[in-house]
């Protein structure tokens, strides 16, 4: 269940009185089953999947490669269909 | 006493509105409110008021600016009827949700088709679960005064509500009546300035507006709820206050003769001084009759209508908006709902009148009266609606 606690405690007005607190919200819980993975030995570091990545999921790194943020990742699989090297699998979670 | 002008229910609105001394104003014409933001305007561009009039491109942008002018904290006012108001209506929830105190004046008309610029409430009725606190006028008088308590009650700390203001689109907006108006400083006086929470502002950052999703959305309809129970308190403390300033004091409901009455007419607006009048008469003859007036819609008066009416044996739902189809019309269902969770169930008589500004004579309000009597008499009343004025 939500951390927000009972209506009573809650802001009124659906306002949010902390700036910045949206990356408190992990969207990870959100993939239906799927889970993006990449195979290092393939990527070539064109960083397409980080272009694409609606959300800040792909992590580039100082070297351009690339790492998945699971607690963000909402399992589109827009990532594994723009890699031009197939580096990027989707698969079953459980 | 007050000073005393002369003036149509759409200038009184206006004028309340200039004395309220609001930040920004944003409106588009439609008739028959249009002469409310004519007022509003000239009085800006005479710089009697010192506001920023927005004239927008239509109902839904109008609505739209005065939601997010304040939401930076102004003081904010917009006008409308009919399909304006409709053009208005997912903005409608997003103000209450938002606990934007804006004050909205309209001056009840007929939605189309066929199209119609007479008063009736089916604009109004639209609106019915939107999150509004919902004030009807019965003259020019309370037009004024309704808009002069409907900043106060909007802005307390504990409502934070927007108030919709409705006065008989022509029967009022644009009837001519002496008004005793307050004076500019007591108005400021009544309607001082608060600090509230919901404010955007650069140095102290929050989010308004943002998604709420299945963990957090009932939580805030629930708050919503909650403010319409404070506002039914608020409503009528602010009432009293007002008449400790002006002498005519308000509360939810206004009754008339319903001690003694088997039977009671339930009616909003206008049409409550006629029926008022026929009563009287009726009452003189002798026939147990009363009426009540209903001045707030949302929230719904319930504890008053329950106390005032426990001794009715029928109790007549003036509706002057239809809900086609439904198991009842706005203000039927209201009522029934209101007897049915309580322990005394008086009959319900449902009327429907004045759609599409079809006059109410004091000859069809005497019919309805004598039709009721009878009912009362025989202890029961006919499932369909009495539409009152129709051409059988």
């Amino acid at each position: 269940m939500s951390c927000l606690g009972s209506w009573k405690e809650m802001p009124i007005a659906t306002l949010i009185p902390e700036p910045g607190n949206s990356v408190k919200y992990k969207t990870g819980s959100w993939r239906a089953g799927f889970k993006p993975v990449i195979d290092h030995s393939k990527c070539v570091k064109c960083l397409m999947c980080w272009i694409y990545c609606p959300e800040p999921a792909i992590v580039r790194k100082e070297d351009d490669s690339v790492e998945i943020n699971y607690d963000y990742c909402k399992g589109c699989g827009i990532c594994a269909k723009v890699c031009p090297r197939g580096a990027i699998q989707m698969v079953p979670e459980r | 006493m007050g000073k005393r002008l002369g003036l149509t229910g759409n200038e009184a609105v206006a004028y309340a509105v200039k004395q309220a001394d609001v930040d920004v104003i944003a409106a588009y014409p439609i008739t028959p409110q249009t002469v409310i933001v004519e007022r509003l305007s000239e009085y800006v561009a005479n710089g009697e008021l010192d506001a920023a009039f927005v004239p927008v491109e239509s109902e839904h942008s109008a609505l739209s600016t005065v939601v997010g002018a304040a939401a930076t904290g102004a003081r904010v006012f917009t006008a409308t009827c009919s399909q304006g108001l409709a053009l208005m209506w997912e903005i409608l929830y997003i103000a209450s949700a938002l606990r934007l105190p804006i004050v909205m004046s309209i001056a009840a008309r007929a939605l189309s088709a066929p199209i119609n610029i007479h008063c009736d409430y089916s604009d109004v009725m639209g609106t019915r679960d939107a999150g509004w606190i919902t004030l009807f006028a019965e003259n020019v008088q309370e037009a004024y005064d309704n808009i002069v308590q409907a900043f106060r009650i909007a802005e307390d700390p504990e409502v934070l509500l927007p108030v919709m203001c409705v006065h008989d689109g022509f029967i009022l907006s644009h009837c001519l009546e002496v008004v005793e108006v307050l004076e500019d400083e007591q108005v400021r006086n009544f309607l001082p300035r608060r600090d509230r929470p919901n404010v955007l502002d650069p140095s102290k950052p929050i989010t308004l507006g943002p998604v709420g999703l299945p963990d957090s959305y009932m939580e805030f309809k629930r708050q919503q709820d909650e403010a319409m129970k404070v506002a039914y308190r608020k409503v009528k403390e602010v009432g009293k206050l007002f008449g400790e300033l002006s002498g005519r004091y308000y509360d939810v409901v206004h009754a008339f003769g319903v001690e003694d009455a088997d039977v009671v007419a339930v009616c909003m607006g206008s049409a409550a001084g006629t029926t008022r009048y026929v009563a009287r008469k009726l009452r003189e003859k002798g026939l147990k009759v009363g009426v009540l007036k209903i001045r707030m819609f949302r929230p719904f008066p319930k504890n008053e209508v329950r106390e005032l009416l426990k001794g009715a044996k029928l109790v007549i739902a003036m509706d002057r908006a239809t809900s086609l189809g439904g198991a009842g019309h706005p203000l039927q269902m209201e009522l029934a709902t209101t007897f049915y969770t309580w322990r005394q169930k008086p009959l319900i008589m449902s009327v429907v009148y004045g759609l599409g500004g079809r006059d109410l004579t004091p000859m069809d309000i005497e019919r309805m009266f004598n039709i009721a009597l009878e009912y009362a008499k025989k202890g029961e009343v006919p499932e369909e609606a009495l539409w009152l004025g129709l051409r059988e």
